[in-house]
């Protein structure tokens, strides 16, 4: 698991997350720093998570456990599943959670926007460009970073995740130990053009890793040693044409 | 003895202030924290005392009212007796609701020394509170009758009150005693005391008397330890053989100092009657005082408790930067029509930004309940604050135990004061925090509590919760499971016996209408719960299901009905 505090505090690290500013930037696990053109989300700026994955959402914010003493806030995600959060690596003692602000989910992000390190946000409807520019201007302001699962007028970093797919479950046997995924970046400046990485998300233990890693489990578990099979396998998105580009949401079905 | 001569102080003391506030027939009690705060004089005859537990006070007292404290009330009927106080020198300091202080040194002087000042103030504010004048009650009229005998004696007042923390003043067998006037319990009762420093004044008004200027230690003598307000020390102070305030005052200060550090060198110079901290004379002292003014005008009182909560963090920020600390801070505010209102309140370096908000929000209510602000004016654009402002008062150095506690108290105040935001806007459940909890489903493993409430764990964290699902737990919990059918190959709903044996492998899955094809599915794993109370009793299994396209669902059976409970996003 990254974030041992005194990791942070005692050991300068070769990772290019570390030998940033503290201040500029918002440290992100390990596994999604190479995906991030600043190898962790800049502070003030708005990242939105298309598609709205939850687990990707949550394992981006996870970082702020990092911070001293940082608190985070959930604002109108009220199907957070709050095991797998932790699983991430939040802190739920550190977690704010509004789950119906309604209409007034801006209010609320732009006055928590002065006492959290990072808000996860999903509005209540589609953001009107002016809004959201005024939103920006609290969060360069405060210097917070808001995790907006949708599409955010302006967001400084888009990512979302392509091809997604879960491991372990067998015709009637096995249990459900990872999903592999393909994290994809966009955004402007020094990240214009696309950054992919490949992960799992989660991992058999629920936090995230790169995918390149074997799962460290029993080889004896019949389960586990297909999804080592399966890993193994060169996934490119022409081998996996069963694959949707945007897979919907649970939240969303139903 | 009162070497850096301490100043003579006055306080007024309203006995069972707390229970004044309430409203309440007689056997009547004021709880704080599952115990007793303060109780009325009916309650205390039958044996209930300050810090009892409710249990044993109603045991004791069946017939006992228990009433929730109300600071607010407390602060809005002291008002009159401040405004009555200030009649007499405008530096009135309110230690708390009930219980207020001025200086002696000029009004005594004005008013024609102490004794007749106690006697007016005395008269005055038992005018203020309603109670019918009886005039050798007050008790500035029997201090004055002791006085002449050997110039200290302390008396025993109208029925010295028991349920303060420090006891009644200990009776030294030389001094007479008074015959204890029979109290009125319907009126409130006020009692004013004089002594060197604010600590020996507080006691002397509880104990009703006027301490002759430089007995103060004399006077001091006889309480117990305890009456120094430091727990620990008075604890150890007793296992030394040290039982009264007079035998800790007689050990020599440089002692005490190394042995019982600052805290305790300051507990020792209360007992020899001298100010707590030395005084330090500055050559000019810094102007930390922190305001808002409010143009146009802010006509209601909630937006100036928000900026006091800002002002008082600021204040606090300012003097730890100077490292210094105030022994009290002045609340003052202003009206568009050149009105301005001030208030003294206690500090010593221990209110929080919080803390010192909320006072400020007493004030204004007080202020407004009284109707400080909405006399004669009447024109409607001339109302409204202009100007709120927190200027600190008697700055003393920091002896640095506070600066740890500050620098976190300003981060949580920070957090804090957020959340008392969105609460105002979202309502008090609106926003939540997170309690770990313990269960077998995916929604079971937190709860959510409204902030500021405290939460009880209903059932263990770590229990072995047979049935549980494993590690990787889904991202996405719905907080209302939704209905969805499974379908077998044959189109044909799967079941699921009692013997958690399943009719068919699942092949389709119906999410509100859209069919998703079944790649890969495991269970039932069942979780049968409170079997043995009907009321709760719950049968479910649970599936992990993974559907076209790779994504996973954890569906739940129960009743013979299927539900999407979670998603693996």
């Amino acid at each position: 698991m990254p974030g041992e505090r005194g990791e942070r505090e005692g050991w300068a690290t070769p990772d290019a997350g570390r030998t940033a500013e503290p201040r500029g930037l918002l440290p992100v696990p390990s596994a999604l720093r190479e995906v991030l053109p600043d190898a962790g989300l800049r502070r003030g700026t708005a990242v939105s998570v298309a598609g709205g994955d939850t687990g990707l959402l949550l394992a981006l914010a996870a970082g702020v456990k990092e911070t001293e003493g940082g608190w985070a806030a959930a604002v109108g995600l009220p199907d957070l599943g709050l095991a797998a959060a932790e699983g991430y690596g939040l802190d739920l003692r550190r977690l704010l959670v509004a789950d119906d602000p309604g209409p007034h989910w801006a209010e609320v992000v732009s006055v928590l926007a002065g006492a959290v390190e990072l808000i996860m946000l999903r509005p209540d409807g589609p953001v009107p460009p002016k809004l959201a520019a005024r939103l920006a201007a609290v969060l360069r302001r405060s210097g917070c970073v808001l995790l907006v699962a949708g599409p955010w007028p302006g967001a400084a970093l888009r990512l979302g995740v392509r091809s997604g797919r879960w491991f372990g479950l067998g015709d009637g046997h096995g249990q459900l130990v990872g999903r592999q995924v393909e994290v994809v970046a966009e955004g402007r400046g020094s990240a214009v053009r696309g950054r992919t990485v490949r992960l799992w998300l989660p991992d058999e233990y629920g936090a995230v890793r790169p995918l390149r890693e074997q799962p460290a489990a029993d080889p004896a578990d019949p389960a586990v040693a297909a999804v080592a099979a399966l890993s193994a396998v060169p996934a490119s998105p022409a081998a996996e044409p069963a694959v949707e580009p945007r897979a919907p949401r649970v939240a969303a079905v139903v | 003895m009162a070497d850096d001569r301490t100043p003579r102080v006055l306080v007024v003391w309203c006995p069972d202030w707390p229970v004044v506030a309430v409203t309440g027939d007689d056997p009547v009690a004021v709880t704080e924290g599952g115990r007793i705060l303060a109780c009325s004089a009916g309650a205390r005859a039958a044996g209930v005392r300050q810090g009892q537990r409710l249990k044993l006070a109603q045991r004791l007292c069946p017939e006992l009212e228990l009433r929730d404290r109300d600071p607010e009330a407390e602060t809005r009927r002291f008002e009159p007796v401040v405004a009555a106080v200030e009649a007499f020198t405008p530096r009135v300091e309110v230690i708390r609701p009930g219980l207020c202080a001025i200086p002696v040194k000029g009004p005594g002087r004005y008013f024609g020394g102490e004794e007749a000042l106690a006697g007016k103030v005395g008269r005055a504010v038992a005018d203020a509170l309603g109670q019918p004048l009886v005039p050798d009650a007050v008790p500035g009229a029997v201090a004055v009758e002791a006085r002449p005998a050997t110039g200290s004696r302390p008396e025993a007042t109208p029925q010295a009150p028991a349920t303060s923390q420090v006891p009644a003043h200990p009776q030294i067998p030389a001094h007479p005693q008074v015959p204890a006037h029979p109290q009125a319990p319907a009126t409130p009762q006020a009692q004013v005391g004089v002594a060197d420093g604010l600590f020996a004044a507080v006691l002397a008004a509880r104990a009703g008397v006027l301490v002759p200027a430089g007995r103060t230690a004399e006077f001091l003598a006889p309480y117990p330890v305890s009456a120094l307000g430091d727990e620990a020390l008075a604890e150890l102070l007793g296992r030394l053989g040290l039982p009264t305030v007079g035998a800790f005052a007689a050990l020599p200060a440089e002692s005490v100092a190394d042995r019982f550090g600052p805290s305790g060198a300051v507990a020792h110079r209360l007992a020899r009657g001298l100010q707590p901290r030395p005084l330090v004379p500055r050559d000019e002292e810094p102007d930390l005082a922190v305001e808002q003014r409010f143009d146009p005008p802010e006509p209601v009182a909630e937006p100036l408790v928000f900026v006091a909560r800002t002002l008082a963090e600021q204040l606090h920020q300012r003097l730890a930067g100077a490292g210094l600390t105030c022994r009290r801070v002045a609340v003052e505010v202003a009206c568009a029509d050149g009105r301005t209102a001030s208030r003294l309140w206690r500090h010593e370096g221990r209110l929080s930004a919080t803390a010192l908000a909320e006072r400020v929000r007493w004030q204004l209510q007080a202020w407004q309940g009284a109707g400080t602000f909405t006399g004669d004016g009447g024109g409607g654009e001339d109302t409204g604050f202009t100007l709120l402002r927190l200027a600190p008062d008697g700055l003393s150095p920091d002896q640095g135990r506070q600066l740890a506690l500050w620098g976190q108290a300003v981060a949580d105040d920070r957090v804090e004061r957020a959340v008392a935001r969105v609460q105002a806007v979202l309502g008090h459940a609106g926003l939540r925090r997170i309690e770990p909890a313990g269960g077998r489903g995916p929604g079971e493993q937190a709860v959510k509590v409204p902030w500021g409430e405290p939460y009880e764990a209903a059932v263990p964290t770590d229990a072995p919760w047979p049935g549980r699902l494993p590690e990787v737990w889904p991202a996405v919990v719905l907080r209302e499971p939704a209905p969805v059918r499974v379908l077998d190959g044959a189109g044909q709903p799967v079941t699921v016996d009692g013997r958690a044996g399943v009719s068919a492998r699942p092949a389709l899955v119906v999410v509100r209408g859209r069919e998703e094809r079944v790649d890969g599915w495991t269970g039932p794993w069942p979780a049968v719960e409170y079997w043995w109370d009907r009321s709760l009793a719950r049968r479910r299994a649970r599936f992990q299901v993974v559907v076209g396209g790779g994504r996973a669902l954890l569906l739940t059976v129960e009743g013979g009905a299927w539900y999407l409970e979670a998603g693996y996003d």
